[in-house]
């Protein structure tokens, strides 16, 4: 990892660790949501930025990870996150593993496709059935706890803890993108066939990456679930799946800290545009200002908030300074 | 070593597309220290030919051998890592990583430990030393840190065959590795052959004729998916079919 990005990813987690001192218990809950909402997005990075699956069903894990952990938390007395976090991760993992294997044998649109009809189907299986108490959802009635360390019902907690998985996960996938298995999954997103002609199996690198993503995302739904403290099928619907991707290209495609910052843009055009403060009577519309917003940033910053600091740079001194590194106008030089 | 080690061998290969046979029981070997080149007129059928002996299109019957054994239903990724590297006709690369990664990542395959996950892809030893040699070989030691994206074609055309060699095959299949270049860089590409002929068999398909007559050991002509002829390159020069397909004469 560059310098940079290590000190930007340093001081966000920082801010991130330090907030609770000065914040409002809104602002805590507030905060401890989009973080959870922070793992789905690096969740999805992986499979979309980092090996160029783009994934439409990704709420679908999520929902399976939050379902499994209110469906297996016994009724009368607190689980341990010792068990329940990994099996509600390894369910939504499962889930992936057969979700993967069958529609990674289509490519492009299709791949968009199928994912989405997956995803679909997994959200009736839980509104139409009586396993998932139906559109209600399920209430939980204990949160889990860690022996006497860990009480998840104490917002603080749960918000330290949210925390801690977040920085799990970006150091994870930081690890894992520049890892030979990592390289091997950017290949692919770049040019598959030249993949396959050197000689990698391509498909269970695919498989292994939407595994991973998905199990991910079920340790995003866990977190939801036990935050809330009750799961319904919404969780599961298309549009959540829209919004996690729109996250990610907000933040900047194939960045971790891409999927950070487009975690909590997206949150904040969401309260702008929802606050009545700023609107008014206006605010009961906010898709539509949320819409609008979203168009005009994808037009204006192609390669998302990551990629604002560097188009400001090419703008002041870019044209003066062709070159390597440029805005494509580079005009490699032979060797002397 | 055997100078005359078969290693690739393609028996009756034919490939149709519904009722239009794109290559008609096409038969060659190659041998290790030679250049054999395919030439034929556009669609003779000589990238698929390619295609099938690389595996990324199956044959609709024949066989292929690879050093002797039956390859015919192995994938494409298998065969590579049997030895067979091919580069595209189109350049096929990747553009956003420097040209150093290219061949890091080709050399990749050989080792690829995926479940090394905690470990940084520059700490493989291996890769990167085959990649620091085929970045030499192919000439482009000072290009190394350049987005690949950027260099000229004809340097990409090199990587190409860098990319190829960082694999370490024995056999190579190559596309067109001149198209588009400028005699110069022809130049180069062909004493870059030239030097790899010692120790592999590389298939060359190719449109330069110069070239093609000026480097091969062996030449194979195509006409609409069949071989009309076969054999060294004054055989071929001399050959009436080969005339009357290529010139119209009677």
């Amino acid at each position: 990892m560059k310098r940079s990005k290590f000190l930007f990813a340093l001081c966000a987690f920082a801010a991130l660790a330090l907030f609770p001192l000065v914040a409002e218990p809104y602002g805590i809950d507030r905060v401890t949501k989009i973080m959870v909402f922070g793992v789905f997005a690096l969740s999805l990075q992986l499979l979309v930025g980092g090996t160029g699956l783009v994934c439409f069903g990704q709420a679908a894990f999520f929902g399976v990870g939050a379902y499994a952990s209110v469906l297996l938390s016994p009724p009368d007395a607190p689980a341990s996150v010792l068990w329940l976090l990994p099996v509600s991760v390894l369910a939504a993992a499962l889930v992936a593993l057969f979700v993967g294997a069958l529609s990674l044998r289509t490519k492009g649109v299709y791949f968009i496709m199928v994912t989405l009809a997956f995803s679909q189907m997994a959200f009736y299986v839980v509104h139409d059935t009586p396993l998932g108490g139906g559109t209600d959802g399920i209430y939980l009635t204990h949160k889990p706890v860690l022996g006497a360390l860990l009480d998840l019902e104490r917002p603080q907690t749960m918000y330290a803890f949210t925390l801690a998985c977040l920085a799990g996960v970006f150091g994870l996938l930081a690890l894992l993108l520049r890892s030979r298995f990592g390289r091997a999954l950017d290949g692919i997103r770049v040019n598959e066939q030249r993949m396959r002609a050197t000689g990698f199996s391509t498909y269970p690198y695919k498989l292994a990456a939407f595994v991973i993503s998905g199990g991910l995302a079920g340790l995003a739904g866990f977190l939801f679930a036990m935050k809330d403290g009750f799961v319904n099928p919404e969780l599961m619907s298309w549009h959540v799946s829209g919004e996690v991707l729109i996250m990610i290209i907000l933040g900047g495609l194939g960045h971790l800290r891409g999927a950070l910052l487009g975690a909590f843009a997206f949150a904040l055009l969401q309260e702008f545009f929802k606050s009545e403060a700023v609107f008014g009577d206006f605010a009961k519309h906010w898709h539509l200002g949320l819409g609008l917003s979203i168009i005009a940033s994808v037009a204006l910053l192609p390669r998302g908030l990551v990629g604002l600091p560097g188009q400001l740079v090419a703008r002041m001194v870019g044209r003066a300074l062709p070159g390597p590194g440029g805005r494509g106008q580079g005009v490699p030089r032979e060797p002397h | 070593m055997n100078p005359t080690e078969v290693l690739l061998r393609a028996k009756e290969l034919t490939r149709r597309w519904g009722g239009l046979v794109a290559v008609d029981r096409v038969s060659l070997a190659l041998e290790r220290g030679t250049v054999h080149a395919v030439i034929g007129t556009n669609g003779a059928g000589k990238s698929t030919l390619i295609n099938m002996l690389s595996g990324e299109l199956a044959p609709s019957s024949g066989r292929v051998e690879l050093m002797g054994q039956d390859v015919t239903n192995w994938s494409q990724p298998q065969r590579a890592r049997a030895a067979l590297g091919r580069s595209y006709q189109r350049n096929t690369i990747y553009p956003s990583f420097t040209v150093f990664e290219n061949c890091r990542l080709a050399a990749q395959a050989c080792t690829p430990r995926p479940w090394a996950w905690w470990q940084d892809a520059r700490q493989c030893q291996a890769s990167m030393a085959r990649a620091q040699t085929s970045v030499e070989r192919a000439g482009l030691t000072e290009l190394c840190e350049l987005q690949a994206g950027m260099l000229s074609h004809g340097q990409k055309r090199q990587l190409e065959i860098a990319m190829c060699l960082a694999t370490h095959p024995q056999v190579l299949l190559l596309d067109e590795p001149l198209a588009g270049m400028g005699a110069e860089e022809t130049e180069r590409m062909l004493m870059l052959l030239e030097e790899l002929r010692g120790r592999h068999a590389i298939l060359l398909v190719e449109h330069d004729m110069d070239a093609v007559f000026r480097i091969s050991d062996c030449i194979t002509v195509m006409v609409n998916g069949g071989v009309i002829a076969s054999g060294t390159p004054d055989f071929v020069r001399n050959s009436d079919a080969v005339r009357q397909a290529y010139l119209g004469e009677p």
